[in-house]
């Protein structure tokens, strides 16, 4: 397992190192001079040269490359234009309120599809299976930015049941929660009833049945815990989905996250703000694949050997 | 998927593509009204006859930008989906014939672009480059490409070892013939469905970042646009966020239904 792991975490390097320099050259390289758009067309060339000064932007490109890379490797991520504070600083301020956030969305996530997966792949062609699948392509489809408010009229304009936007205690998470866990939800639970179905046929549940078992309760406790098997590798695969589902939800009800934070400093032409925030997604996410991975690993122990 | 030999999936989805697709094409013909006229004295008016679905909070018809919102949506989902295609087709093609270091190298530089969560690189890309619709379907491509090469690419490497090809191989058939007579056509099923799939997923992504404020910028109506400026009348005009999220979810349902009948009908994916 240490090899395995030493192996897992020296393969991250390369990796995290490609992610930082993609995010450099899209903030350094694409077109577009950040300077005339934080100052806008009509500054003075004066200004412009200062600004760029400031901001280290009159360098050669390689030579900001390496500061940027020396920098990122002490944990220093440069100072936000619009506030002047760090921009690591201004990330861990905001990086709780993201997890929060998306561990609620995947609590909720698990907790619709289990039951409702295992409803429709027990029994499937059946009413209950429609119905669980009609959600799950329904759910799989509605996208975050009108969810969010469906539920906002709903439950906070018209029924006055929750907080409207906001983080504060378990009411201000309710509704992001459920808007960004739902179509995860549907994911999972597709991916749960095809994956019970398979089983079904298996040798050993037809063992268990022959031993007396009902077919229901078979599936309960000899099929679940194998078809469980997929259904874990598609929480891994859906954790961008979740990240980037995160980030909208967050802009959708004034969450103080990663997110809003990200979407602000792109309206205030924030830049070093901007690649930290890019960078703060795109590493969480290579670490949170690494601990699925991890994790997976430890429960199957075939993961480990190729 | 529901029963044996019928595919109510496909039936669904073809009737809402063909349906969107129909009035993006011809309801500038249809409706007359402009999508950008102002008309103050009608804000957050209600449905009414002159304005079926209502009007926006500067009195412009919700009908028509609705329209025109889908124009703009279909077009922008079909040249993205086009561009990712061509491009993640050429790059996964090139890996999986050449295999070895080539295919090693090429698939860490997806690996890196993959490691960008969801939506994240073309919201970054967009934000970077500014607003206009060519923009958008650079950030937007940018981030989409990478699914085809992975699946032209897996599809290359398990097909040219099948007997069919090695025979034609040994045949002396040349490697232009090989690709485009042997490989390409195994690689069209799972590119379709993913293409397919594709189109309502670029809908949901162009939408996301125009309601981000980093996409279509206002006026000119598209469905993200529309969502995010009715957020702040959901109290008093709610229908100026269910409409366009409405047409949202529908188009990528219609996709998705659509998508899931042709990878049945073609017996991929189960």
């Amino acid at each position: 397992m240490i090899a395995y792991l030493s192996r897992r975490i020296a393969a991250l390097v390369p990796v995290a190192l490609g992610v930082a320099t993609l995010t450099f050259a899209i903030i350094h390289l694409v077109p577009g001079d950040p300077v005339i758009a934080m100052l806008g067309e009509t500054a003075a060339p004066s200004d412009v040269d200062g600004m760029r000064h400031q901001l280290g932007l009159d360098r050669p490109i390689l030579t900001q490359y390496a500061a940027f890379l020396c920098g990122l490797a002490r944990g220093n991520l440069g100072e936000s234009i619009s506030t002047h504070k760090p921009v690591a600083k201004l990330i861990a301020e905001r990086f709780p309120a993201t997890l929060e956030l998306a561990a609620a969305g995947m609590i909720v996530a698990i907790l619709i599809a289990f039951p409702l997966g295992f409803v429709a792949g027990s029994n499937p062609g059946g009413a209950a299976d429609l119905s669980a699948m009609g959600f799950a392509i329904v759910g799989v489809s509605i996208p975050h930015i009108y969810l969010g408010p469906l539920l906002m009229i709903l439950f906070s304009l018209d029924l006055r049941l929750l907080p409207l936007t906001g983080r504060g205690g378990l009411s201000h998470l309710v509704l992001p929660a459920f808007t960004l866990g739902t179509a995860m939800a549907a994911i999972l639970a597709r991916m749960l009833r095809q994956s019970l179905i398979r089983v079904r046929d298996s040798d050993y549940m037809r063992t268990a049945i022959a031993k007396g078992l009902s077919g229901r309760a078979a599936l309960l406790h000899h099929g679940l815990k194998n078809a469980l098997t997929p259904v874990v590798t598609v929480i891994g695969l859906q954790m961008g989905a979740l990240l980037s589902g995160a980030l909208i939800t967050e802009v959708i009800f004034s969450w103080p996250g990663v997110g809003r934070l990200m979407i602000g400093a792109i309206g205030a032409r924030d830049y070093p703000l901007v690649e930290g925030c890019v960078l703060t997604f795109a590493m969480t996410y290579v670490i949170v694949n690494l601990a699925t991975d991890v994790a997976y690993a430890l429960f199957d122990p075939r993961v480990r050997i190729s | 998927m529901i029963a044996q030999g019928r595919n109510p999936s496909l039936a669904i989805g073809v009737v809402i593509v063909v349906a969107l697709a129909s009035v993006a094409i011809s309801g500038p013909v249809l409706i007359h009204t402009d999508p950008l006229a102002i008309d103050l004295p009608n804000a957050l008016a209600g449905p009414s006859f002159t304005h079926p679905l209502g009007c926006d909070s500067l009195g412009r018809d919700m009908l028509a930008r609705l329209i025109w919102g889908a124009r703009l949506s279909l077009s922008v989902s079909a040249l993205v989906v086009i561009a990712s295609l061509i491009l993640g087709s050429l790059v996964g093609g090139i890996a999986g014939l050449a295999g070895g270091k080539i295919d090693h190298l090429v698939m860490r530089g997806v690996d890196i672009i993959l490691a960008f969560p969801g939506i994240l690189l073309a919201i970054a890309i967009a934000a970077i480059l500014g607003p206009g619709l060519p923009d958008l379907i650079v950030a937007l491509a940018a981030m989409g490409w990478t699914g085809y090469a992975r699946i032209v690419r897996g599809e290359m490497l398990s097909l040219r070892e099948r007997d069919y090809v090695i025979a034609a191989r040994a045949l002396g058939a040349r490697p232009s013939r090989l690709l485009f007579h042997h490989l390409l056509p195994g690689v069209a099923g799972p590119v379709a469905v993913q293409a397919t799939f594709g189109l309502g997923g670029i809908i949901g992504a162009e939408a996301a970042l125009s309601f981000l404020g980093v996409g279509v910028t206002p006026p000119t109506p598209s469905w993200g646009n529309m969502l995010d400026s009715g957020r702040a009348f959901l109290l008093v005009a709610p229908h100026l966020t269910t409409a366009p999220g409405l047409a949202i979810g529908i188009s990528i349902l219609g996709f998705n239904l659509l998508g899931d009948g042709i990878a049945q009908k073609i017996g991929h994916r189960d």
